[in-house]
């Protein structure tokens, strides 16, 4: 056996990760997550699921460096996150956003270039470039000169994305993006996650929405104060994980077994339907 | 009496034509900066820090030094002391802004009472005294007022991400206490500029009145900016002038003269407007067409009937 570089369970190295090592947050005296052990690769979508109050937003703030790490350890491509802040993008919560705020949809958009425009320069021809690709990706360029508390809730979090996305960055990190959206706006996202998974990028999604983490993820980190479970949708989407998660049973509509999220996705309509009454009639597995 | 002599009249005076230059110095960078202040809601920060200046004014007039140095230290280390208060969570940013505006204050009456002439220069403090400005202190200003602005221009975006989305901006790794630091040390410089024109009392009614009309004129960050620069120029001057003719306290009067701004923009904004908002809105062609056509209750039966 030849000796190498240390190597996660899962067979990737730690230089090629997002790895969290037993990570506990902690606000004051009170401890808010904790238990957090993960190593997720390129390439992975990450479904971060769980009661309220259970930790998802404060699992992606402490990747970010923005909430109390008390002890444990986050690193990128194994470097401390710390250092690797303009690796990440991340789109918050919509209740964090002051929608009244005098910017337009192209100034949202072009705030993700700032980390690389630096300080004391204007953004560059590169920049407005890349900002206007990525308005039309999320099908928002008409849009770009509207102040951003005159748009939908599905608009204002399409323009959330696309200034995530024009940080051109590793990881993308959602919390909470399917809130109060329609339902175009929701396909939107879930195909942009596809797209940074094909990208060889790392996502992770913060959601109570059971239904979107299965279909945009191929893993769940299942948190309620503590990590509960992490792997494979096949082992964690589960019934019995999921009550355990959140403390009691779970109704899981629309459950279809099907292990690879995307074919559930993109598989034909009558196969999908006859999946689904097949599971809301009663167990036949 | 003509136009012309109402303005040139007053202008005939050089200490007319040094306080023309100064509240308009003024009036600009407080508007200017007020845009900030508006925002990210620190009316509140403002009146403090005018507040916190004044044991700094008072220690440079015994001492004999000047008292604009005096303010702006004291200024900075107010900024200071509440940016480091708040980040214990158990202190409200606002709990710790009270504490140190009303001991700071204190500080400076408990000060001034050892002081047996101060009554004089008390009452141009607190009111300001915009005819009596030196050339000297306009130099002050000029230069004052230009580093605001420059550190304005400078640090735009960070300003205006950590103003709008304050998370994402921590996200990105950008130094967010050290810029709240840079904001306060920026509206201290701005009040210290302002004491002359308006005085410590007033001197948030030029941080927060033009800003707060200009928000209701536009939805562009940097256009808000120039409007309430504008707005707060434009009161100035008409401040001043209206003093001059009615013999009325200069200070007071370029507040209410941004007062009475904003109580325009408020009623006939085009968008915002209380007025505008609620008179009926003249349709345009195609809508009114539009309208007939489904009201008519020919139109409406057809449609039934169709079903």
């Amino acid at each position: 056996m030849v000796l190498s570089a240390p190597v996660a369970p899962n067979g990737a190295s730690h230089d090629d990760c997002l790895a969290i090592r037993d990570l506990t947050v902690a606000y004051g005296r009170k401890v808010v997550l904790q238990g957090v052990h993960a190593d997720i690769r390129r390439g992975q979508a990450i479904g971060v699921v769980g009661p309220n109050g259970g930790g998802k937003s404060t699992l992606l703030k402490a990747v970010l460096g923005i909430a109390p790490v008390v002890s444990g350890r986050i690193s990128l491509f194994g470097r401390p996150a710390s250092e690797m802040k303009s690796h990440m993008a991340y789109v918050p919560q919509r209740e964090a956003v002051d929608w009244d705020f005098p910017v337009t949809v192209y100034d949202v958009a072009m705030m993700g270039r700032y980390p690389r425009t630096g300080w004391l320069r204007r953004p560059g021809r590169r920049d407005h470039d890349v900002v206007r690709d990525m308005l039309e990706r999320v099908d928002m360029l008409e849009h770009r000169n509207r102040q951003i508390g005159q748009l939908s809730g599905g608009q204002q979090q399409r323009v959330f994305i696309a200034r995530a996305l024009a940080q051109e960055a590793d990881v993308l990190l959602l919390d909470e993006p399917m809130n109060g959206i329609d339902a175009s706006t929701q396909e939107v996202i879930l195909a942009i996650i596809e797209e940074q998974r094909e990208a060889g990028k790392i996502v992770l999604l913060a959601t109570h929405d059971l239904v979107s983490a299965s279909c945009a993820c191929d893993c769940l980190c299942c948190v309620n104060e503590r990590m509960v479970s992490y792997g494979p949708l096949d082992e964690t989407y589960t019934p019995e994980n999921l009550s355990q998660t959140y403390g009691g049973p779970v109704i899981m509509l629309g459950r279809t077994d099907v292990p690879e999220p995307m074919h559930t996705h993109h598989a034909g309509d009558h196969a999908h339907h006859h999946h689904t009454h097949e599971n809301l009639g009663g167990e036949h597995d | 009496m003509p136009f012309a002599d109402y303005v040139t009249d007053p202008l005939q005076y050089e200490f007319m034509k040094r306080a023309l230059i100064e509240v308009i110095l003024m009036g600009a960078v407080t508007g200017a900066i007020g845009a900030y202040i508006v925002l990210r809601g620190l009316s509140f920060i403002g009146d403090a820090l005018s507040h916190a200046i004044f044991p700094g004014i008072v220690i440079a007039f015994l001492l004999g030094q000047s008292i604009f140095l005096g303010a702006l230290a004291f200024g900075v280390l107010t900024s200071a002391g509440i940016a480091v208060i708040a980040t214990n969570a158990r202190v409200k940013e606002d709990s710790a802004i009270g504490v140190l505006f009303a001991g700071t204050f204190a500080l400076g009456v408990v000060l001034i009472s050892s002081s047996k002439n101060f009554t004089r220069d008390l009452a141009s403090f607190l009111f300001g005294n915009v005819l009596g400005v030196t050339t000297h202190d306009i130099w002050l200003s000029a230069i004052v007022g230009a580093i605001v602005i420059v550190l304005m221009v400078l640090f735009y975006k960070e300003l205006l991400i950590t103003s709008f989305d304050r998370v994402a901006a921590q996200a990105m790794g950008l130094p967010v206490f050290w810029l709240d630091l840079l904001l306060l040390v920026m509206i201290s410089l701005t009040i210290v500029v302002s004491l002359r024109a308006v005085g410590n009392i007033l001197v948030v009614a030029m941080l927060v009145t033009p800003a707060a009309a200009a928000r209701l004129l536009t939805d562009r960050f940097p256009i808000m900016i120039l409007l309430s620069s504008g707005i707060g120029a434009l009161s100035g001057v008409l401040g001043l002038f209206i003093s001059y003719h009615n013999d009325v306290a200069a200070g007071g009067t370029i507040v209410l003269v941004a007062t009475a701004i904003f109580g325009l923009v408020w009623l006939f904004a085009p968008e915002h407007g209380w007025l505008t908002s609620r008179l009926p809105r003249r349709l345009s062609g195609a809508e009114a067409e539009t309208r007939i056509l489904f009201e008519s209750p020919e139109i409406q039966t057809h449609t039934r009937s169709s079903q």
